[in-house]
């Protein structure tokens, strides 16, 4: 008998305790809870994600690249990785903005680079929450998972308008459970950690910065 | 890289080393302020109690329920894991999971391992297995990395390094990490980490990350983390290993919300941590990173035994917040080594006896003053108390009949206390003999020893009172009486 069929065959011999399952009473305790209106949703994302030690630029849609052109310069990023195939990608690349590097190829063929030759990179997002000050992103071929996690600078593009309130909003209305990617991701600030003396340290191992651009229909 | 072994504590070493952290007021202020700290932040996350207790019991209601269906579940979770590429193996031991893990990493040549914080890795004690085997094994959160390098085992299960100060650290990596000078700064120690580390993760040949909670119907694993390293390592090496306990599945994504919420919440007072990684598999077609071959090892050691019992079942509903621990008086005052278990404080008392037998474990169902605070505390409600004095029961007497007996079972009974409890019994079910008794010890209580063996040593003697209850309620009655 395998460990598998052993383990399995020593659960079942224990008492049998058929219980009802919890989803209602997790329906009911998300509705019981107050929810912020669609229209604040935006500014308490912002402050949440600001308390986190993100720095938080709204601009509107129309002008993003010229505030990712400015944090560029002022940040002094030489090379700033972006995903060529995705929408945004392609906006920045007819931007002319200096040091653009594609993620265009596995990360095998250049992972020393990766580590240490790239100041920033940009990624889109796939929503944000507006509870915790959460961004979601939804790492594909395109827009690779190690975006967001090994280049010093994270730079994200969030949707005013794709930000719900809660976690639960956010699993349910997106239909996760449908279709997830090899990793999706939650990601609320940079790196940090604790685990000296409770004294808390940013850029652990992940994104010293994180950087949010939330985009707005209007100029503000 | 140093590892120390496993080593259970039999009772009179554990409490030599309790009596040492007691002793030492470095060690003890440094936990008391850590827990204060711990406890100040949980306590801000829930200004609500009525809102805590409603989240407490749906919390609870949801792993009641994953652990009402689990051969199930596991089954689901297995199924759809292979249905995403994921290869499943079970471990009933630490010595299966060692040499599942062994033989992933022979199959790929690998020299190094980098690991993200797993429990279940500590407990199954797989840096010593990957040493003897020549691999080198690397922790790389950083609390866990401080205690590798000092050639120690954590001391809390979330804060590892807790008993540390960062003068100790700044010591310990003067004179361990090659090129780096003294320094007392926080942030230039996070640097020196981050640094080696990184280089680590570009080289190493495989990832190892535990879980905290697998979900089975998408065949997801989820990981809750504030520093990235968790990311890397199931990011970056070309192979991930994920090792957890059987326990940890639930049935659907939105059964994790809750749980996720109250992790954070109860363990560090965070709303949230930095990341939540929901890993569904390998590196698809198309993809540039992620790993190619990804594995889950699913460990049994003793789970099994605490599932076959109805009460000690609800051991297995814990998320591993640590929120017991830090409001526990003795973990405060003794430090997470003195118990000489992966999971020290009161989750420990109630889980090890099952991973380690009670023959090495007994004594630890008893570090504790049934104050009640491990349970109040606890998210998913489990009786953190009951369940001690549970155990104290079974670590103390023969299987009760139709219960099969634990490991270990009985093997704290000795036949001093086996006497005095019968005397104890004799005596005070015996109304007569039991009010001669008191007539003689209050009478008598000159002669009470002042030197009480092992209960003088940090208390004061033991005397019967001057008059017994029986004596100063028969005063009372005629003090009423003349009243009237």
């Amino acid at each position: 008998m395998s460990a598998r069929d052993k383990i399995l065959a020593k659960l079942r011999a224990a008492p049998a305790q058929p219980l009802a399952s919890p989803d209602a009473s997790i329906t009911t305790h998300y509705a019981s809870l107050p929810r912020t209106a669609k229209d604040k949703l935006a500014q308490e994302f912002a402050e949440k994600i600001t308390a986190w030690h993100a720095e938080v630029h709204t601009v509107p849609r129309s002008q993003w690249v010229d505030k990712a052109r400015t944090i560029v310069a002022d940040k002094g990023i030489a090379t700033l990785l972006y995903a060529p195939a995705t929408a945004h990608g392609k906006e920045l690349a007819a931007s002319g903005i200096a040091g653009l590097k594609a993620y265009d190829q596995p990360i095998e063929a250049w992972k020393q680079e990766m580590f240490d030759g790239i100041d920033a990179a940009i990624t889109g997002t796939r929503g944000a929450i507006a509870e915790t000050g959460t961004m979601i992103l939804w790492p594909d071929a395109d827009e690779p998972r190690l975006m967001s996690l090994v280049p010093p600078i994270h730079i994200a593009l969030v949707d005013a308008d794709a930000i719900l309130p809660t976690l639960y909003d956010a699993i349910t209305t997106q239909g996760w459970s449908k279709g997830l990617p090899t990793n999706a991701l939650l990601v609320t600030g940079p790196s940090k950690t604790a685990d000296i003396q409770q004294t808390l340290a940013y850029g652990a191992h992940g994104p010293k910065e994180l950087i949010v651009l939330l985009l707005t229909g209007e100029a503000q | 890289m140093t590892t120390q072994p496993m080593q259970f504590v039999p009772g009179s070493e554990f409490k030599r080393r309790a009596a040492e952290v007691v002793a030492n007021p470095f060690l003890r202020k440094s936990f008391r302020g850590a827990m204060d700290f711990l406890i100040a932040k949980r306590a801000a996350q829930f200004p609500d109690p009525e809102l805590l207790e409603r989240q407490r019991t749906l919390a609870e209601e949801i792993r009641r329920y994953s652990l009402s269906r689990l051969p199930a579940l596991l089954e689901q979770l297995e199924a759809n894991l292979v249905k995403n590429g994921v290869k499943v193996h079970w471990a009933e031991n630490p010595d299966e999971a060692n040499a599942i893990i062994l033989g992933i990493c022979r199959q790929h040549d690998a020299r190094l391992m980098v690991k993200g914080k797993s429990m279940v890795s500590e407990e199954v004690e797989l840096n010593h297995a990957m040493d003897a085997a020549g691999i080198e094994a690397l922790e790389s959160d950083m609390g866990e990395y401080i205690v590798q390098l000092a050639g120690e085992k954590p001391s809390h299960i979330i804060m590892p390094a807790i008993h540390k100060t960062k003068q100790d650290i700044a010591k310990l990596f003067a004179e361990k990490v090659p090129g780096v000078s003294y320094t007392e700064d926080v942030d230039a120690l996070i640097q020196v980490g981050r640094d080696v580390l990184r280089k680590k993760f570009m080289d190493a040949d495989i990832g190892l990350s535990g879980v905290n909670f697998a979900v089975a119907e998408t065949g997801s694993l989820c990981l809750v983390e504030n520093e990235g390293n968790g990311r890397m390592c199931t990011t970056v090496p070309n192979v991930h290993i994920a090792i957890t306990g059987i326990e940890k599945v639930v049935e659907k994504l939105e059964h994790v919300v809750p749980l996720y919420g109250l992790l954070t919440r109860s363990a560090t007072g965070q709303a949230i941590t930095t990341y939540f990684n929901v890993i569904t598999g390998p590196r698809r077609e198309g993809e540039k990173d992620g790993p190619r071959e990804m594995h889950l090892v699913l460990v049994d050691n003793g789970r099994t035994q605490a599932y076959a019992d109805e009460q000690l079942r609800q051991t297995l509903q814990c998320i591993r917040c640590g929120a017991c621990m830090n409001h526990c008086p003795v973990y405060t005052r003794i430090g997470g080594h003195a118990y000489g278990t992966t999971y020290p404080g009161p989750i420990g008392e109630i889980i090890s006896p099952h991973m380690m037998g009670l023959a090495a474990t007994h004594v630890l169902p008893g570090a504790s003053t049934l104050c009640g605070a491990c349970g109040e505390v606890c998210p998913v409600k489990i009786p953190i108390p009951d369940l001690l004095i549970r155990l104290r029961e079974e670590a103390t007497h023969e299987a009760k009949p139709g219960h099969a007996p634990l490991v270990g079972q009985g093997a704290g009974k000795t036949t001093f206390a086996s006497l005095a409890f019968k005397g104890f019994a004799f005596l005070y079910s015996r109304p007569a003999l039991y009010r001669l008794f008191a007539w003689g010890a209050t009478r008598f209580r000159f002669l009470t020893p002042s030197n009480q063996a092992g209960w003088t040593a940090t208390r004061t003697p033991l005397k019967p009172a001057a008059k017994s209850l029986r004596d100063l309620l028969a005063e009372r009655r005629i003090d009423e009486r003349k009243s009237c």
